[in-house]
């Protein structure tokens, strides 16, 4: 979706702003917040990919304005709704009121240490061959879906190349949607700066995306 | 819109305890969760932990290390970077699918999401809020010189950048080279000089001078 996630090259958002010597949490409400998530992904209820869509579906002038842990917060709380887990009337009143959806797994303390090291890999086992090769010149796709995807708007309808075949990874177009995991080839595809912001560009830039096969044609 | 609905919540508190609107939706979905079950707060607690000492950019650091000091496990980065990373002890969450840019005399990596947040966690721990807002987000791709010139970064202007955006589920880290100055220092000196910066491409590897 063409939604206020989908950033590069966007202006007039300010300046960087580092923090010198920058806490891990800024106040004990972001602790919480990242341990809910994680916890609530351990249900097993949604994947990644959802769960990025729920975040770039907030209304833009919210992502815009809100911390990362208030954007993943607020995706959370969408994401418990629609799965059955807590009602609105719950959040709202801060206590439990009702049954709710049953997870896949609960997790406990002495299983975090495993999860964290364990991870998620989203590579499957490759089917087929790759259509695309290391050297090939390619086009991206232009399109312009109200569902979620990983080529971002800067990146579409420009010509680049196939730096690296990078494996076989869940879709993430038709994942986020429940449409199933179809996993495709993924590719490094490196562009000139010129060919993707023209005139004035920097020429000593080259940028890169990580692209699904389906993103890609020849050229 | 639950946006919307959340004023009430100072009512249950405190005067001397104020509650942001953030630290109230978070205590009541926290609390909601609890109470059906389906979280435990100690597991948050070991998450919290994990992150706060255990997983951090001091791993990146020994990875960049070791990769100065030893060719064969540099080769080994370059081929398969989750597997030479795993070799270390690093592994899991947002590390699955490791990849190692070298910086070069000639070429100077940037990494960025401009989609989301995505950042290697098993070698870097939890991104700064920097590299989640929208200002890093947006310009790492079209005016990475402008970028790095606010963390105090001034690269020849003959320097190749190129900036990875992270997609996909691959995830970056930059290999800085290793400063002239340091023949001699040991690998846990050296990795006392790799920033977290410098493994996201917003800065250098500090000079021998520093430890000195």
């Amino acid at each position: 979706m063409n939604g206020p996630h989908d950033l590069g090259g966007a202006h007039g958002l300010g300046p960087v702003a580092p923090e010198k010597d920058e806490p891990y949490f800024h106040g004990e409400w972001e602790k919480r917040a990242l341990g809910v998530t994680l916890s609530c992904g351990a249900f097993g209820a949604w994947t990644i990919d959802e769960s990025r869509h729920a975040r770039e579906s907030l209304p833009p002038a919210t992502y815009l304005s809100a911390s990362y842990y208030e954007i993943w917060t607020r995706a959370l709380e969408t994401l418990l709704k629609r799965h059955g887990f807590v009602s609105q009337a719950e959040l709202d009143g801060g206590h439990r009121l009702e049954p709710c959806a049953s997870p896949k797994r609960v997790l406990k303390a002495d299983m975090v240490a495993g999860v964290l090291a364990k991870g998620a890999p989203c590579d499957r086992p490759a089917e087929g061959l790759p259509r695309f090769a290391a050297g090939d010149p390619v086009k991206t796709k232009n399109f312009n879906p109200e569902t979620h995807t990983r080529l971002p708007r800067y990146a579409r309808a420009k010509l680049g190349r196939v730096e690296a075949v990078q494996g076989f990874f869940v879709f993430p177009d038709d994942n986020a949607h429940g449409r199933g995991e179809n996993p495709q080839w993924v590719y490094t595809v490196v562009f000139d700066g010129p060919e993707i912001w023209g005139e004035g560009a920097d020429p000593t830039l080259t940028v890169s995306i990580d692209a699904w096969e389906s993103y890609l044609e020849h050229v | 819109m639950s946006e919307h609905h959340h004023g009430h919540d100072h009512d249950h508190h405190h005067h001397d305890n104020h509650f942001t609107d953030m630290e109230a939706r978070v205590k009541a979905l926290e609390t909601v969760l609890t109470e059906k079950g389906l979280i435990d707060p100690a597991a948050i607690d070991a998450i919290v932990e994990t992150y706060e000492t255990k997983i951090g950019p001091r791993n990146g650091a020994r990875v960049v290390a070791k990769a100065w000091v030893d060719p064969d496990f540099a080769e080994w980065l370059k081929r398969d970077a989750t597997e030479a990373i795993a070799s270390l002890g690093y592994t899991g969450r947002q590390g699955e699918h490791m990849r190692a840019v070298f910086n070069t005399a000639e070429t100077h990596n940037l990494v960025v999401c401009t989609l989301c947040s995505c950042y290697p966690w098993s070698v870097l721990g939890l991104p700064p809020v920097w590299y989640k807002a929208p200002p890093y987000r947006s310009r790492a791709v079209i005016d990475p010189r402008g970028v790095l010139q606010e963390f105090g970064l001034i690269l020849p202007e003959t320097t190749r950048i190129r900036v990875w955006d992270s997609t996909a589920e691959l995830r970056y880290l930059v290999i800085p080279e290793r400063p002239a100055d340091t023949d001699g220092f040991s690998e846990e000196e050296l990795a006392g000089l790799v920033t977290r910066d410098a493994m996201i491409g917003t800065g250098l590897a500090l000079s021998g001078e520093t430890l000195r």
